[in-house]
């Protein structure tokens, strides 16, 4: 397939491994930042073509694994309301909450629905006036400009019946949250290359000056991994701190404008609590004063709502990148795709759920066919 | 009911339109609509001398040796769908079962649990499309059931079928006949059913129709067979997909299976839309696709015997079962990676980004 197939090609990926063999003189710890690149790293197989002395770390870009327990909480919750119609993204369907979970509530009598996009449910308000219509709206900067276009698009349209329980999360404040921390073994990053099409990479520039760490702007295939990868180890090697942008065939520097005011219009900045991590301040986004109306929180009194999470989970480690999917004590055993105590063993782009389809055996050796 | 549905009812279906156009609880109720039901469209259909017979259930003649029994209930949304309908895969979803046993299917029951409202045009189609893929595939609808249920209490019309077919190939096809050396054969592209299914449920519009693979694999089958083709196991790759499927293979066995992702076809449509929604077609249902396990040093004889067939023309090896006892799939990755493949644990959900 055209634009998928030349970024997967085996002799391509095996030249840019060797080259990264060539240029690493010494141990570096990378980390990617998107549960997209995580995933992909992991189904391909990315880490093993590459040295010994390069760590790959996974970072906390899975907007699944960072949603934390009581906005699932919240949206079971609302879900359980009478008249509503709660919609949501496919992968958010399965993730636990205290007690309970999305699809569970749907075997309950819920009426739950997935849908593709916002917009469908905006549709769904349009089709449905008599019933109430939420979306979850789940993500980082790559999916808050079609959010906000839902909400816009129903204040202008003076669509009532429709709201959103927002979770949206910003990347730089995570990944500062990480640089700050003492015990930070991040050298290098592989930035999103989907949030940056939305945002641009001005803004990771102050932090790779004030961390002194390199960023490079990374796509999703393997060979973009790779290539990424390349160009990281390469500065770190050469001891240059700056943002490159491998992903140029989608990323600009200064982003998807239009995206930007649409996110602006609709969208602040507030505190916003991670799974696993806590509390970030200035790390998400919510609804502004004018569009408070459209807060499915407020509108259905959940705004108050608390929930401890597991004690047992060391999710908050992994997307720290403290510790790999595999130390924990729980991982395959107590915790799998099944039985989730947290969310990074729920959704594909998960680490313990990646290294669980794909990785579950250390040491695998097969023949070849 | 479209115009055009409307006509075409009215000149074939048995049944007096004005009289009843949607079917009533009455029709399953055990009197003279159900009788109406079954004298007029399901007799005449499905036509053949043991129905015939109004009996409770069909006496069938037998042969000596082995008889293989399935059954499977069809609940597809749409009823309608490219490729094929619900009353198409309710005969080809059992057929094949029965072929992966490496029996040639006989005869099958047809129950139907239709909810009330139903229009009559929907089942007349339904039931059309039934007697047309068993035509064509050589077997009888030989007995069967009719009940309905209240409006809201089903979701427009359910099929069980259950079918007989013999057995006379002299091994045992099945996953624990699987051994070291063996070839995988996969006869053709996968995911197309489960990415057309989802197209027409959720409306997802593609630049052209992905078509569901629903088809009979009884020929593709017997063709290996009569071959004297030595088949260890037959698997069809429905709901689960085709990781579903090795697994499955690998631990029934206790051996290893180990897959090349880059021998695997997957059409360029649907590549795009897994790729669109995030998800893995190797574990997308199909429901005109097998693969067979079979001695290796036969592997390249049945793989030009299938390619011969349209149906199969895209037939490949895939793989191999290994002899380590470690019961798991690990796949060669595009990039040329190690990983394993693993059963998911429910359905794939589309990913949010």
């Amino acid at each position: 397939m055209k634009f998928v197939d030349e970024y997967r090609d085996a002799k391509a990926a095996q030249d840019f491994a060797d080259a990264i063999h060539r240029i690493t003189t010494r141990p570096w710890t990378l980390m990617e930042i998107c549960g997209g690149q995580t995933h992909a790293i992991v189904k391909f197989g990315v880490d093993e073509l590459l040295p010994s002395q390069i760590t790959l770390l996974h970072g906390p870009g899975c907007p699944v694994c960072v949603t934390p327990v009581e906005l699932i909480d919240k949206a079971t919750e609302i879900s359980a309301q009478s008249g509503v119609i709660f919609t949501s993204f496919g992968d958010m369907l399965r993730v636990p909450g205290t007690s309970t979970d999305l699809l569970s509530c749907k075997a309950a009598g819920a009426d739950v629905r997935m849908v593709y996009s916002p917009l469908d449910a905006l549709k769904m308000a349009q089709a449905n006036p008599d019933r109430q219509v939420v979306f979850f709206a789940v993500g980082f900067e790559t999916t808050a400009p079609a959010n906000a276009m839902a909400v816009y698009l129903a204040r202008k349209q003076g669509i009532k019946n429709f709201s959103i329980l927002v979770s949206h999360v910003l990347v730089p404040p995570a990944i500062e949250a990480i640089l700050s921390s003492p015990r930070n073994r991040v050298q290098g990053f592989l930035a999103a290359g989907h949030v940056c099409a939305v945002t641009g990479y001005n803004e990771y520039e102050p932090l790779a000056q004030k961390y002194k760490v390199p960023f490079v702007v990374t796509g999703f295939e393997p060979l973009d991994i790779l290539q990424g990868i390349y160009m990281t180890v390469k500065q770190l090697e050469e001891g240059r701190v700056e943002v490159e942008n491998q992903y140029a065939r989608a990323v600009r520097r200064n982003g998807n404008e239009e995206a930007q005011a649409v996110m602006r219009d609709v969208f602040t900045v507030v505190n916003r609590k991670w799974r696993g991590i806590g509390e970030i301040p200035l790390s998400g986004l919510g609804l502004n004063a004018a569009y408070a109306d459209f807060d499915a929180e407020k509108r259905f009194g959940v705004a108050d709502y608390h929930a401890e999470e597991s004690t047992e989970c060391i999710s908050g480690l992994i997307l720290q990148g403290e510790k790999k999917p595999h130390q924990c004590p729980a991982f395959g055993t107590r915790c799998t795709p099944e039985h989730p105590l947290g969310a990074t063993m729920v959704s594909t782009e998960g680490a313990c759920a990646a290294y669980y389809r794909y990785r579950r055996v250390e040491n695998l050796e097969v023949s070849k066919v | 009911m479209s115009p055009n549905e409307l006509s075409e009812f009215e000149l074939t279906c048995p049944l007096p339109i004005s009289d009843y156009p949607a079917v009533l609880m009455a029709h399953g109720g055990g009197g003279r609509l159900t009788h109406q039901l079954i004298e007029r469209m399901f007799l005449p259909t499905f036509k053949n001398s043991l129905l015939e017979a109004r009996h409770d259930g069909a006496v069938l003649p037998m042969q000596q040796g082995r008889v293989a029994f399935t059954t499977d209930s069809y609940v597809v949304k749409p009823l309608f769908f490219p490729g094929g309908d619900i009353g198409k895969l309710a005969v080809t979803g059992t057929v094949n079962d029965l072929a992966m046993c490496g029996a040639r299917p006989a005869y099958l029951t047809a129950a139907f649990i239709i909810e009330e409202g139903l229009p009559m045009a929907t089942l007349w189609r339904v039931v059309q499309s039934m007697q047309h893929t068993a035509e064509q595939t050589g077997v009888q609808i030989v007995t069967g059931d009719t009940k309905v249920v209240d409006r809201g209490k089903g979701d427009q019309l359910f099929i069980n079928t259950a079918g007989v077919g013999i057995v006379s190939y002299p091994g045992t096809i099945s996953p624990g006949s699987v051994q070291i050396g063996d070839a995988i054969i996969l006869s053709g592209d996968l995911g197309r059913h489960g990415m057309a299914i989802m197209a027409a449920r959720e409306g997802l519009t593609f630049e052209s129709a992905i078509e569901s693979d629903c088809a009979p694999l009884t020929d593709l089958v017997f063709s290996l067979l009569d071959a004297g083709i030595d088949v260890h196991c037959l698997r069809d790759l429905t709901r689960g997909g085709l990781a579903s499927t090795l697994v499955e293979v690998a631990q029934a066995s206790g051996l290893h299976v180990q897959v090349d992702e880059k021998s695997i076809p997957v059409r360029e449509d649907v590549r795009g839309a897994c790729e669109i929604l995030g998800l893995d077609p190797m574990y997308v249902a199909n429901e005109g696709r097998f693969a067979a396990f079979v001695a290796h040093q036969d592997a390249e004889r049945a793989l030009s015997i299938l390619r011969a067939q349209e149906a199969a023309s895209e037939a490949v090896v895939i793989g191999e079962v290994q002899s380590t006892t470690d019961r798991m799939v690990t796949m060669r990755s595009m990039i040329g990676a190690n990983r394993i493949v693993d059963m998911i644990s429910g359905e794939q959900l589309p990913r949010i980004c």
